[in-house]
């Protein structure tokens, strides 16, 4: 079993767009999307859902107010802030952390479970996807991540398909740690700007901290020819496989708004011969066949 | 004034907007990167950093001496930071949350804390403009916690412009509770109004005023204005993709120092946030 995921650092470099062309151009994959924040991926694929499934986070403290004597001991317990003057939880602010739950003297605070999101299991006109939804201000975003991954795993067992294809979240922190993990390789989108470079260095750097193999790809390399060169001279410093650069073109704005592909919308395009290509490459490399192992797509 | 600049959707111009806004309107405004996992704003701003500070979090240190394996410790722990196994305490720092509860059951007082890096804060200036960022350490999962610690530097004298990561849970609610204003930019795409919903909603639990700006708004379709018409959202500002604007941003230049007439749009886009946030304040 392979996994792909694709990531940015920064947000809006392509990374939606890019798994969705690889979606239509692959065969025999599982498709994921792992930014359970704001996830577009289900916008291109119509997903027709099969299953859905709540996902349970952790513990909110809930006071009893029959119970309550008011005695201060949970605001002076809550290193959060979450407990108002007039003993009641501010929800935003509560971290989950029992604390006041287990030391409350009168036993007076309840901690029921919340109901963060839904996890759905979908067909789509590109196989199956495994794509969910984090309610609006919750936490627990690493947990919904690592869940949905896990089920497209399983998912891809039963289907007796080789390959996982994973959008990502922007950033680097705990949606995207929960991304990585146990992936065969990452595929760093980045574009031309100052912003873009920066951002694909910390991605970098993380894949380097959890040892997952990297790739980069420039997206929109015509906008800035300059950066589009040293993104490639920083790649081959540090020898990371630089597997494709794919052109500015409103095609994939237009295609979106069509909720279509690129490779359905407008099949000759240069858009799509590149991202054909970079596909190509990224399924031959070492990066994706650890192993040494067979080459298939 | 507090004003938070967030989208949902990431690259749809948080920064752009933050940062050419702060530089036109010059002095007595601050800008605070809350886009800890990346912030850009520096890059574009190249300020003079005079201060650098590393952030730490609590986690817990266990005294083997005075530890007896009562396993209170790993049983109030809901983040699972603790593990007794028979002899020996287990902690996983990273797991830790620093809510405190294993040193308040410990029976034995067997722990104290110690610390775990968050990333670095950051300080400087720039033409007048104060300048806070804050990085997140590489690894390090939270980033709220550093982002509540750069808002610990806002100064209610000051115009303070937060530049808010993208998204909709924890790390953006730090960034934008309890400001004045939030300022949603987005672009008129499927996506873009998609995670702009999303980024509404949590600016209406947390109640605080909102406008819009539409970035690149000559592209896509047009449902993002009728989205905002239907849901009484004011769009104070239009910024066309313009090839100029495009290639001046990939090279970590402002708009408005290349092309200074939107110096005045800028300054008109903060008179009409302050026209709504007083507004809503006087309800």
């Amino acid at each position: 079993m392979r996994e792909l995921v694709i990531l940015s650092g920064k947000g809006g470099t392509g990374k939606t767009s890019l798994t969705a062309e690889f979606a239509a151009i692959s065969e025999n994959r599982v498709l994921c999307d792992a930014d359970v924040d704001a996830a577009d991926l289900h916008l291109l694929m119509a997903p027709d859902i099969q299953r859905y499934t709540d996902f349970k986070g952790g513990g909110i403290a809930v006071i009893n107010t029959d119970k309550c004597t008011e005695c201060g001991q949970c605001i002076e317990l809550c290193r959060f802030g979450a407990v108002k003057d007039h003993f009641e939880i501010d929800d935003i602010a509560c971290e989950g952390c029992g604390v006041c739950v287990d030391l409350c003297p009168e036993q007076a605070i309840d901690f029921p479970i919340k109901t963060c999101g839904q996890w759905y299991i979908s067909e789509t006109r590109f196989g199956p996807l495994v794509h969910a939804r984090l309610g609006i201000a919750e936490e627990n975003s690493g947990k919904l991540v690592a869940l949905v991954r896990q089920e497209a795993k399983k998912l891809a067992e039963e289907k007796n398909m080789g390959l996982i294809l994973t959008d990502g979240p922007p950033g680097i922190g705990c949606p995207v740690i929960a991304s990585i993990g146990g992936a065969t390789a990452l595929l760093v989108v980045t574009e031309p700007t100052v912003s873009g470079v920066h951002d694909m260095g910390r991605a970098i750097e993380l894949a380097d901290h959890f040892k997952v193999p990297a790739m980069i790809c420039v997206n929109k390399f015509d906008l800035n020819p300059d950066q589009t060169n040293g993104i490639e001279k920083l790649a081959k410093d540090r020898n990371i496989a630089m597997v494709g650069k794919i052109p500015f073109d409103p095609v994939f704005t237009e295609s979106m708004v069509q909720g279509k592909t690129v490779f359905e919308y407008n099949k000759t395009s240069d858009v799509n011969a590149a991202t054909k290509q970079m596909w190509d490459r990224i399924m031959a490399s070492p990066e994706m066949n650890p192993s040494g192992g067979q080459i298939s797509g | 004034m507090i004003i938070s600049v967030a989208s949902g959707k990431g690259g749809t111009g948080k920064t752009t907007v933050a940062t050419n806004m702060a530089v036109s309107l010059g002095s007595d405004v601050q800008i605070l990167d809350c886009d800890v996992e990346e912030p850009n704003a520096h890059l574009f701003l190249n300020p003079i950093i005079n201060e650098k500070e590393t952030v730490f979090v609590p986690v817990p240190k266990i005294d083997d001496e005075k530890c007896t394996y009562c396993k209170k410790c790993a049983e109030i722990c809901r983040f699972r930071a603790i593990a007794v196994l028979a002899e020996t305490v287990l902690t996983f720092p990273g797991l830790c949350h620093s809510c405190g509860g294993c040193m308040e059951v410990c029976p034995e007082k067997a722990i104290s804390e110690t610390d775990r890096e968050l990333g670095v804060i950051e300080k400087g200036r720039v033409n007048g403009l104060d300048f806070i960022l804050g990085r997140l350490r590489v690894g390090e999962a939270m980033s709220p916690p550093l982002i509540r610690k750069v808002r610990s530097f806002v100064q209610p004298d000051k115009i303070n412009i937060i530049d808010a990561p993208p998204g909709t849970s924890c790390p953006v609610i730090a960034a934008m509770k309890d400001t004045d204003f939030v300022l949603m930019v987005t672009e008129p795409t499927p996506f873009g109004l998609h995670d702009l919903k999303l980024g509404v909603e949590a600016v209406k639990l947390l109640g605080i005023p909102c406008g819009l700006v539409i970035n690149r708004s000559n592209i896509g379709n047009n449902d993002v204005r009728g989205y905002a018409e239907n849901e009484n959202l004011p769009i104070l500002m239009k910024i066309p993709f313009d090839r100029r604007i495009a290639e001046a941003y990939s090279r970590g230049k402002l708009i408005v120092t290349e092309m200074p007439e939107w110096k005045e749009k800028f300054i008109e886009l903060y008179n009409s946030i302050d026209k709504l946030a007083k507004r809503e304040k006087d309800k």
